[in-house]
Parts: structure tokens; sequence; C-alpha cells
């Protein structure tokens, strides 16, 4: 069964009221490494994706994400803001023009939001950013479509990838952003981009679950 | 958590709302999308200078939007960056046809906001140019940090290069000159107090009565290191030591290739003072600081720039870059040659700086 821009919708939704309920929690982990305010950032800026749909409610995936993506970037600001908003306004590029989406159409689509993020923040692999939380959340998506899983299965291995890839963000010393001016005392804190990053991708994962049962 | 304010959600759009009725004759505020900007503008066949970083720096950015210095500034949340609609809607209103210099200060939030804006203007036919301020000599290594922060050479750069616009320099030659301002300008910082974030309603860190907090950026967040608590002339020494002794600082920062029609690295070198050099001295309160703690720090500060061979050609006292109520100061020295003395000199009318006029 195809991803349809309803069950993109659903997600989106679903998504806004995530980072609702984790507006405190991911604050507080910005509050130890960086300027405590990645769950009041986000928070507003998924509040203000939403308002912005509905006019584009019964428009393709492509268009719907990148409406999204604007309305990160206007609204979300420091570096969240540009960072997630490339994020969706890449995946909303390589979805133009489609109302359903089949497996490898959602790997292009996280793959090119990654590669958006990459690009836009020039961050690599173990330092300590959404890019540790991303990374591994597309190559295990990638891998359970290669192996013929389903679209809810390899989004469940995605959601764990990344949640593990949060994980190990912890004894990682800092190098970009905020958090890299305090050096060692960035060790032993969960980055908050690479965690909103797993709350996100768990999301994707539910919903494809609760779609196919 | 004690401020003049009303609520603190709307500190920054009352804050905009009063400087509209304030000072008429120099800037006018255009809202959502927020930004600052020129009573006279645009100004026909000018390079339009803009700059813009989180609000509780004050007066900058907002407050040197005039005259001979910045064309507009954006502001964003208390402490965060504002967003590159702000930005690109800046640039529209004060493009004079001569093209558009966005002054970053580097953090990455900043820096990220303003590329975007950058290419969205560039998309809309505009011709943008970013050049980034990093000089906190706190920071001592760029490979694995987000390199040197942004801090007082801000102030000066945007004054010189709104001098240079001004002037009639071109697009190209207000960005060579702002580049020169900043790898010649060097800043420190130290806070004896930290300052709350109006919608975080606590202060950012604890400091002891008898501490204080050295390599401070301007965000209220930890420095380089704590220490007992010094004399005004023992702390001086310090800044201006660990400003004067820095060594040559080499980094990679990105900047937009108009021939390439894309982003490249580009590797600058700041080279180290020097016995001889002229230079301006800008000592700086943090916020809570008050005047008559300035000319203290000034008055050590003159000392060891002489004892280092170092000519004091230009001063700059006073509040000018700070984090809301932060007691503290920085120190910059900026190395100057005749083109950027002349500049400095230069009139400037703004709400926050004024003179010549």
């Amino acid at each position: 069964m195809p991803v349809t821009t309803q069950d993109l919708l659903t997600c989106l939704h679903r998504m806004a009221e995530v980072i609702e309920a984790n507006r405190e929690y991911l604050t507080a982990l910005d509050a130890a490494i960086g300027d405590a305010d990645h769950g009041i950032n986000m928070d507003r800026g998924f509040k203000a994706a939403l308002e912005r749909l509905p006019p584009v409610e019964d428009k393709d995936a492509g268009t719907i994400l990148k409406t999204v993506g604007v309305a990160l970037v206007s609204t979300v600001g420091g570096a969240g803001g540009p960072l997630y908003g490339t994020a969706f306004m890449r995946a909303g590029t390589v979805l133009e023009g489609k109302y359903e989406l089949d497996p490898q159409d959602v790997l292009a689509a996280l793959d090119a939001a990654l590669q958006g993020v990459v690009m836009r923040g020039r961050a690599n692999l173990g330092d300590k950013t959404m890019v540790d939380a991303l990374t591994p959340a597309v190559q295990a998506l990638r891998e359970a479509l290669q192996n013929g899983a389903d679209i809810a299965d390899a989004l469940e291995r995605a959601a764990s990838a990344a949640e593990q890839g949060m994980k190990d963000t912890i004894p990682m010393l800092a190098k970009k952003g905020r958090a890299s001016y305090l050096g060692e005392r960035s060790i032993g804190h969960q980055d908050p981009g690479a965690t909103s990053t797993y709350l996100l991708l768990r999301v994707m994962a539910n919903v494809a679950q609760e779609k196919r049962n | 958590m004690k401020k003049l304010i009303n609520r603190p959600e709307d500190v920054v759009k009352e804050e905009l709302e009063g400087i509209a009725l304030a000072f008429p004759d120099m800037v006018k505020v255009h809202f959502a999308p927020d930004f600052i900007y020129r009573a006279d503008a645009p100004v026909r066949g000018k390079v339009a200078v803009i700059s813009g970083g989180g609000s509780g720096h004050e007066p900058m950015h907002g407050g040197f939007v005039g005259m001979g210095m910045l064309d507009a500034a954006c502001p964003g949340q208390v402490f965060t960056s504002p967003t590159p609609d702000q930005m690109l809607e800046a640039a529209k209103m004060v493009d004079g046809g001569a093209g558009v210099l966005y002054i970053v200060k580097n953090y990455t939030g900043d820096v990220m906001n303003f590329e975007m804006a950058a290419d969205m203007a560039r998309a809309e036919g505009l011709r943008v140019l970013n050049i980034l301020i990093d000089d906190d000599v706190a920071v001592k290594d760029s490979l694995y940090t987000a390199g040197r922060r942004g801090v007082g050479t801000t102030v000066l750069a945007e004054k010189i290069c709104g001098a240079a616009a001004e002037r009639g320099y071109d697009l190209r030659r207000v960005a060579d000159l702002c580049r020169r301002v900043n790898i010649n300008g060097r800043s420190m910082g130290m806070a004896l107090t930290p300052c709350t974030v109006p919608m975080a309603g606590k202060p950012t860190f604890e400091l002891g009565e008898d501490e204080m907090e050295v390599g401070i950026g301007i965000h209220g967040e930890p420095g380089r290191e704590r220490m007992e608590l010094k004399t005004a002339d023992e702390i001086t020494e310090m800044l201006a030591l660990s400003i004067i002794e820095d060594p040559e600082y080499r980094r990679t920062v990105r900047e937009f290739d108009e021939e390439k029609g894309e982003w490249v690295d580009v590797e600058l070198v700041d080279p180290p003072f020097r016995p001889g050099d002229r230079v301006l001295a800008f000592v700086n309160s943090m916020g809570g600081t008050p005047d008559i703690e300035l000319p203290i720090i000034y008055r050590k500060l003159h000392e060891i720039c002489e004892k280092k061979g170092l000519v004091i050609v230009r001063r700059l006292i006073g509040r000018y870059i700070t984090s809301l109520e932060m007691q503290g100061c920085s120190i910059t020295l900026l190395r100057m040659d005749d083109e950027m003395i002349d500049l400095w000199d230069a009139p400037v009318k703004t709400p926050g700086l004024r003179w010549g006029v």
C-alpha cells in the first residue's frame, strides 16, 4: 500500500504534537550544552507549519513538504530553522508532483533531507549533531528496503537506528554549534538536535505501523 | 527576574515599536518580518549594508542604523538568530541598486540563516555578499569548534563599512574592506554577573560573589575559565595580553564567489599584533557595568599598549555590544591603516553612534 499525501499530513500533525509534548525536554537538553531554546523554537516552528497546511492539503507531497520547510525556516530561528527547513525543502523537491509514494520515494526524500542538512550545516558524522541520528537512520532504511522489508518495518529500523545514533552522541565532544565552545564540558550530554531528529523519525515509523495494522 | 518589561514574549516587539517612535528622523521599523531600516532608504546607487542577530546586544545592531553606518538591521528573539525572511525583505527594502553586504557574526545559526537569505535574495535578482566577523580570541582553535565568535569588531566593521558605502565604494570593495577589518580585529570579554533572558526568567549561569567568568561570548554563556575575582588592572592586563599576544590565527570560512556563482571555502589569516601597529582601542560594557568603571579599564589598557609598542590612534569607550544587563566588559583592538582611520572619522548619524553631523 503506497504512502498517500493524507498519511503525510497525519505524520506532520503527529510530529507537531510530539514536538510540543517534548518541548521542555528538548529545551532542557539544550540548556546543558547550548542556549536553552531548541524545544521552544521547534514548537513555534511546527505550530506555524500546521497553520500553513490547509491551503496546500490537496496538493502533491512536494508542495506540502516545501510549505513546511519554508514555515520552519522563517519561524524557528537559531540553527534549527535553516537545518530542519532545508531538510523538509530538499525532501519536498524530490517528491515534487507525487501524490503517492513508494518506499524508494521515502528513501530518496530522507536521503535528500540528510544531504541538505550536511550541506547547510557542514557537520560530519561524530560532531554531536542531528547528522549523527539522521545518517544511521537513512542507512538502516536503505538496507532494510534492499532486504525486502516493507515500508513500516524499514521505517521502524530507521527510527531504531536514529535512537541509537542519538544515544551515541552522549559521549561525543561537540564540534559544531554553540556546544562546541564548551569543549570537554560538552561530553556526557545528549545532543538536542539528534534527539528531535529521532523523535520525528519515530513518528514516521509509528504512523507507517498504524497504517499497516 | 526584575526587568522593565510588560510581558516577556512582547519584549522585542515593544522595543521595536519604541525605537520607531523615538528616532523617526533616523529609522523606520518594518514588522512581520521584523527589521529596522534607514528612514531615507533606499539610497540610490549606494551599497546597502545590513547586519542582524539575536536581540539583547543593544545598541548593536538596530542602534547603528542610519546615515554612515547600517542601512538595515534584523533583530531575532533574545539571543536567537533572526530568520532568512527578515534578511531577505530588509535587503529588498534598502537595496539602492548597488548591491547588499550582509555583515554576519560567526555563530552557527546566524551564518546559516544569512547564507539562506543571500541565496534567496540572489534568486530574486539582488546582488548580495556575506562577510563573517570572527574576532573572539577566547576561542583558541577553529578545527574542533564552530570557530571564533563575532564580538566587538562587529561594531567597528559596521561603522567603517557603512562609511565606505556612503562614500560610494562598490560592493566588492566594501566586502573586501569588511574582511580586512575582521582579520585585523581581536576581542576578549569577561563577566562579573550572568544575565537573564526574559523568556527563561532565570540567570544563564551561577557566579559567586567572589568569582568572575573570563572568555565569555555575548549570549550569557559560560566562558573559557572561571576564576577568583581580580582588580580592574589585573583583569585588563589579562584581557589585553590575550589579545596582543594572540598568535597568527588561520581558519576556513565560506564566502560566495560571484564569478563561480557558488559558495567557496576561503582561507583567512589574522596576523598577530606587532610593535608599531596603529590601533583603535575599544573598551565596551557588557550592559550592566557603569560608565565610571570603563575609564579605569581604558587607563590600564593605554599603559599596556604603550608598553607593547602599540600606538592608539582612535578610541571607543562605552556600551555598544552587550549581553542584556550583564556586568563585565570586553576589549577590542583593531589594527588600522590610513583608509580605515579616515572612514572611522567620517560622519555618522544613528541612534547609538553619532559624530561629525
